[in-house]
């Protein structure tokens, strides 16, 4: 009776999850098997002339290439200066949400934080090209004061795809730690003071590490996608601080070696892969976060 | 050690606290009760220095803690969520508060031990926090708050959480650990049984204000209104008319018991609310007389009607119709001790009941 009634419910279960497994299986696996099976089983040789049969020559060349290494540590280095800018200018955001902001009005002001966010991402990351250009916002009041007399050069910069890319992803960052905090029972701040420890060791010793999960999920949230960013280094960078994803695309598109492309796609989802359970063994060993 | 003197606390359109003015004595097990909403919290709180006051003073020894923050009185606390720090394991929870405390580190390990032996907790050091049960959270609340040697320990509801077998249980161990730490204890609990079993004085507040500060026996014997009656145990109201005021006692009529002069020292005062003048006593103060029983010692008896039975195994209540309390009046309840051998009367039959004018409260 009993395993019966247990096998219904799990094949209702399986049901349930067919179709997205289904989508997944289809624009997730399927993709990511044939770039995968590209990158081991082609190699070119000439225009439009490949050799096919199992193959490492094409990882071989990724990781001897110089431009490659370059650009993953930039990419790396560029998503780890936005996860920190992220991170740093999200908590205090979330922290203003969380406890000053009265019960009443928190969803009035959740909804005005993701406002911005209604505008799709490419024109987020345009704007932001008509802010830091040479005539662009920040200049042209910079010269209305008269305190430059040459335009700043801001675009075509690290500086300018981490500026760019922070602000895309504050939301990202924002509502995970918002929500952390949330969780905190108030009556822990209490006790800490009642502990006998001030507003900042309290913050420190209570708050802080109580809303880790929340801000181990947002720095994870924030790096893994920027590392494979496009949009904003060809827009922002201009073309002159190129990061992976635009390597990819050079080699998938304008030289037209996808086996190559492939082969960069997957040592850069490797890198990433093992960046990240790296991080998250240091965190449960250090940290003692429990998501 | 605590002094109240007319502190008020006003939430924008809330008047919670009303001019308290009391005294809690050093050393003494105190205990605010009251029904939820009274303040009883709220006023535990301003010891405590969560809770500002709009006017009033809240003194500890003598010092007005106006401008004293939390983190630096003289007061622990333990929480009604007991707020143990989940991050953290038992050890790091008791041993949070002596990060400032200028001994070593192996001294402050052993303190934390001991703390944590004197609350049941030998060994469990090393547990993570939010592994543990409730009674044993609220042992580490405990452990947490003595463990600095406070002056007065702040008990906001500490046993509603927990069943009712293991409240007794903390209630016995309250006491002990109250007598053996021999500091303040401040009390908050709605758990009328609790005040009583645990204080030596309970502060009965309702609407913002204290009623009544006594003694437990003074509280139950004595409550001073008929809303310090209704809320601690069971008291029956009978209607009375004075008939006369003669300063040293009142003589009143009271439906079922007759006329009956009441001492000057057991009257109490009657609430704008109250339906006239009464007469209050308590349940076990009536005995019921068995058939040819005669009553011993300065009773008096009266006459009625067994209404309803309740029994509870080791006692019963009886409800019983006296003669001449009229239609409108509900019967008295009794309580009487369930004797081995002797019946347990059924509903229906008339009975003596034999009670003492020494017993009766009346409130005008």
């Amino acid at each position: 009776m009993a395993a019966r009634g247990l096998d219904r419910e799990a094949r209702q279960g399986l049901a349930l999850v067919a179709p997205p497994f289904a989508y997944v299986l289809l624009v997730m696996a399927a993709p990511l098997l044939v770039m995968l099976a590209t990158s081991l089983f082609l190699f070119k040789t000439g225009y439009r002339e490949y050799v096919e049969g199992f193959t490492l020559a094409n990882y071989l060349q990724v990781w001897a290439d110089p431009i490659f290494r370059a650009l993953m540590l930039r990419s790396l280095w560029v998503a780890g200066l936005v996860t920190l800018a992220t991170v740093v200018l999200a908590f205090p955001v979330a922290y203003f949400l969380s406890f000053v902001v009265s019960p009443q009005r928190k969803a009035l002001w959740l909804f005005l934080i993701t406002i911005p966010f209604w505008t799709s991402y490419l024109i987020r990351v345009f704007l932001w090209s008509v802010i830091l250009a040479p005539n662009g916002v920040v200049n042209s009041i910079l010269d209305f004061f008269g305190l430059i007399e040459r335009p700043l050069r801001m675009l075509n910069s690290v500086e300018a795809i981490v500026v760019t890319l922070s602000h895309a992803y504050a939301p990202f960052a924002i509502l995970p730690i918002f929500v952390a905090l949330e969780r905190i029972d108030r009556a822990l701040l209490e006790a800490g003071r009642d502990l006998g420890e001030n507003r900042v060791m309290t913050f420190l010793r209570v708050t802080l590490p109580l809303a880790m999960p929340g801000v181990v999920a947002a720095a994870l949230i924030v790096f893994i996608p920027t590392i494979g960013d496009y949009v904003t280094p060809t827009l922002i960078g201009g073309g002159r601080v190129p990061m992976i994803a635009n390597m990819i695309q050079s080699q998938m598109l304008d030289q037209d070696n996808r086996p190559l492309g492939s082969a960069i796609a997957v040592t850069a989802m490797l890198v990433v892969a093992v960046l990240a359970a790296v991080f998250m063994a240091l965190n449960r060993r250090f940290l003692k976060v429990r998501a | 050690m605590i002094e109240f003197r007319d502190v008020h606390k006003h939430y924008a359109d809330y008047h919670a606290l009303r001019g308290i003015s009391a005294t809690i004595r050093e050393g003494e097990f105190f205990s605010l009760l009251g029904p939820s909403g009274c303040g009883k919290t709220t006023l535990l709180r301003t010891i405590a220095g969560f809770e500002d006051i709009s006017s009033g003073a809240v003194l500890i020894d003598g010092r007005d803690m106006a401008q004293v923050p939390a983190n630096v009185r003289p007061t622990n606390m333990v929480f009604q969520s007991y707020a143990i720090f989940p991050h953290l394991t038992v050890a790091q929870n008791v041993g949070f508060g002596l990060r400032r405390d200028r001994r070593g580190r192996m001294e402050k390990d052993r303190a934390v031990a001991e703390a944590l032996e004197m609350v049941g907790l030998g060994g469990y050091g090393a547990r993570a926090a939010h592994a543990l049960s409730g009674g044993q959270r609220q042992r580490v609340a405990l452990a947490r708050a003595l463990i600095l040697k406070p002056k007065v320990l702040l008990l906001d509801e500490p046993l509603s959480a927990l069943d009712r077998k293991m409240r007794e249980q903390m209630q016995v161990e309250l006491i002990k650990l109250q007598r053996q730490v021999g500091i303040t204890f401040v009390l908050v609990t709605h758990d009328q049984e609790e005040a009583l079993v645990m204080s030596d004085r309970i502060a009965v507040m309702f609407e913002g204000e204290i009623a009544q500060l006594d003694e437990p026996e003074a509280l139950y014997a004595r409550p001073v209104d008929r809303r310090v009656a209704d809320f601690i145990g069971v008291m029956n109201f009978l209607p009375a008319e004075v008939l006369g005021d003669g300063g040293e006692v009142v003589a009143v009529r009271i439906a079922g018991l007759g006329i009956v002069e009441i001492p000057a020292a057991q009257i109490s005062r009657a609430m704008p609310g109250d339906p006239g003048p009464s007469v209050g006593f308590r349940p076990e103060t009536m005995t019921l007389l068995g058939a040819g029983e005669e009553p011993r010692g300065a009773v008096q008896v009266s006459r009625g009607v067994i209404d309803e039975v309740v029994y509870y195994g080791d006692m019963t209540y009886y409800d019983i119709r006296l003669e001449g309390m009229g239609e409108a009046v509900e019967p008295v309840r009794i309580s009487m001790r369930n004797v081995f051998g002797r019946d347990v009367p059924a509903v229906g039959i008339p009975v003596r009941v034999a009670w003492s004018p020494g017993a009766l409260v009346l409130f005008r």
